[in-house]
């Protein structure tokens, strides 16, 4: 898996490239796996402002939505626009062709919240090493597993 | 709480496949892409691990009167070797659980119902039992695999002494599959010619690998429940907790052909025999995006500003490029062709009332 160098990266798996007082952002390659194929793209207009922490738009899979949490505060100078038409570009290229937002930074400081290429590699693991031990508890309460209660939904 | 696992989930982990939470068990719903598994199947053909779901047996003399008073269809049509589509329904006609049945011996059936049902239909049924009808649950023991797309068939034969090409759409065979017993029933959830395969958990994945390894060089792919949704979706085919539920009645979701409201006696028939003759207050309708969007379960659908209804499940559908959904509207706003509107995260997005199945081969 690949965590280009230069980007700084999110909690919410999305990466910025910083350039001046302007912020380009998208979501990891780490996001768009988990994701699936990506179906449908909804990005803010240029002009709108967004907001750390705040969904500033959403990507959808076959399957489900997920919202896409601003990394940074900004104004939007630009939107990805082959984004609306070929949405699986996120799939195919998430850190080159597959880039949603360009926002004008309105708060240089919201960089320092961010990761390095290294500590998000390290972030990245440490989430998939949490998935594992999940499996493992799972594995010791085999035995006492019976008639569990069902959820809603299913055929 | 534990998650509940199906004989093949180390199989399927060894495969690649994201592991999901659903109705209680823990499931493949993607190998290779929702996206690709669909098509294949479309295409080619695709294999299911769907033993979550449930199986329950019903036998003894009075076990025909029993599946009648318990379910809308009529029982008595089926032969042995014969498999139906049906309801439980509740006495106020609501669905407990939409499930197969199929008659195995004179006086035995055996019933497929869902994962997330299984508890709630065995206490329903065994409540209802006569002193002449033994109901037993028999999920613990059996596994499913659903084989389904136009190369099924042809896979299937490679692996079977079972002449395929005769057994006709709702019939089923006990028959070895891969030197594996199985009882065979050309039925499935995607709209493909196809067949479910029931056999002994523990010979599960001797099957799997059987017809994975046949199957192959002919297109087969392993399938997750993303596609499984996806392809049932396309044919409109309801999703108990989504189209259906206890609050839900057959009319309501237009299932009409599933009811046989003749017979003389079954859960339900009063209500439904009014609501026939009254007509329903709502409908579930398919829905056509006209703008960019996908309308999603719980959505909402609005006419002129004013609430109408609500999506119940929605996707892009894969084959046809489209965001399709399925809603249930109130009757006065489902004419096929109605222009309506789907608020998708706080925006309205048009939509048309279309005919359904939304695809058709």
């Amino acid at each position: 898996m690949e965590f280009p160098e230069g980007l700084k990266y999110s909690k919410e798996h999305e990466w910025v490239l910083v350039e001046g007082t302007s912020a380009t952002i998208g979501i990891t390659e780490f996001a768009q796996e988990e994701l699936g194929d990506i179906v449908f793209v909804e990005l803010p207009e240029v002009g709108e402002k967004i907001v750390k922490d705040d969904p500033f738009g959403a990507v959808e899979s076959v399957k489900a939505v997920s919202d896409i949490y601003a990394p940074v505060s900004g104004e939007v100078l630009e939107t990805n626009e082959i984004l609306p038409d070929n949405p699986e570009t996120i799939n195919d290229d998430p850190y080159g062709d597959g880039w949603m937002v360009r926002v004008e930074l309105s708060d240089i400081d919201d960089l320092k919240d961010l990761m390095d290429a290294d500590e998000y590699a390290e972030y990245v693991a440490q989430q998939k090493e949490d998935d594992d031990e999940e499996d493992e508890d799972e594995d010791e309460d085999d035995d006492e597993e019976e008639e569990d209660e069902k959820d809603d939904d299913d055929k | 709480m534990a998650l509940k696992r199906t004989p093949l989930y180390d199989a399927h982990r060894r495969a690649g496949a994201k592991m999901v939470e659903f109705a209680g068990w823990e499931m493949p719903v993607q190998y290779r892409g929702v996206i690709k598994e669909h098509l294949a199947v479309r295409g080619k053909a695709g294999l299911f691990d769907v033993s979550h779901m449930g199986e329950i047996e019903v036998r003894g003399a009075g076990a025909l009167e029993f599946c009648q008073r318990l379910t809308a269809n009529d029982v008595a049509r089926l032969q042995i070797f014969q498999a139906q589509y049906n309801f439980l329904l509740n006495p106020q006609g609501g669905v407990i659980d939409d499930v197969i049945i199929y008659r195995v011996k004179p006086e035995a059936y055996f019933i497929c119902v869902n994962a997330s049902n299984i508890d709630k239909d065995f206490a329903w049924l065994a409540s209802h039992a006569t002193a002449d009808v033994e109901v037993e649950n028999q999920s613990a023991m059996y596994a499913q695999l659903a084989l389904q797309g136009p190369a099924a068939e042809a896979i299937l034969q490679l692996l079977t002494a079972q002449p395929l090409a005769a057994l006709k759409s709702f019939h089923f065979a006990f028959a070895d599959v891969a030197a594996i017993r199985c009882m065979v029933a050309r039925t499935g959830y995607t709209g493909e010619a196809g067949f479910e395969l029931y056999c002994h958990g523990d010979a599960a994945e001797g099957l799997w690998n059987g017809l994975m390894q046949a199957g192959e060089p002919h297109g087969l792919v392993a399938v997750g429940l993303g596609a499984r949704d996806t392809l049932r979706l396309e044919k409109a085919y309801p999703l108990y907790g989504h189209e259906l539920d206890d609050m839900t009645t057959p009319l309501e979701a237009g299932l009409d052909w599933v009811v046989k409201l003749a017979k003389p006696e079954f859960f339900g028939r009063d209500i439904l025999l009014r609501q026939k003759q009254r007509g329903v207050a709502r409908k579930l309708v398919g829905l056509e995006a006209l703008a960019p969007g996908i309308p999603r379960a719980e959505y909402g659908v609005f006419k002129d500003g004013v609430k109408v209804g609500a999506v119940t499940s929605g996707t892009k559908s894969p084959s046809l490029d489209k965001s399709i959904a399925l809603a249930y509207v109130e009757s006065g706003a489902a004419a096929l062709d109605n222009r309506l509107d789907v608020e998708i995260r706080g925006r309205m997005i048009p939509v048309k009332i279309v005919s359904l199945p939304f695809y058709r081969r």
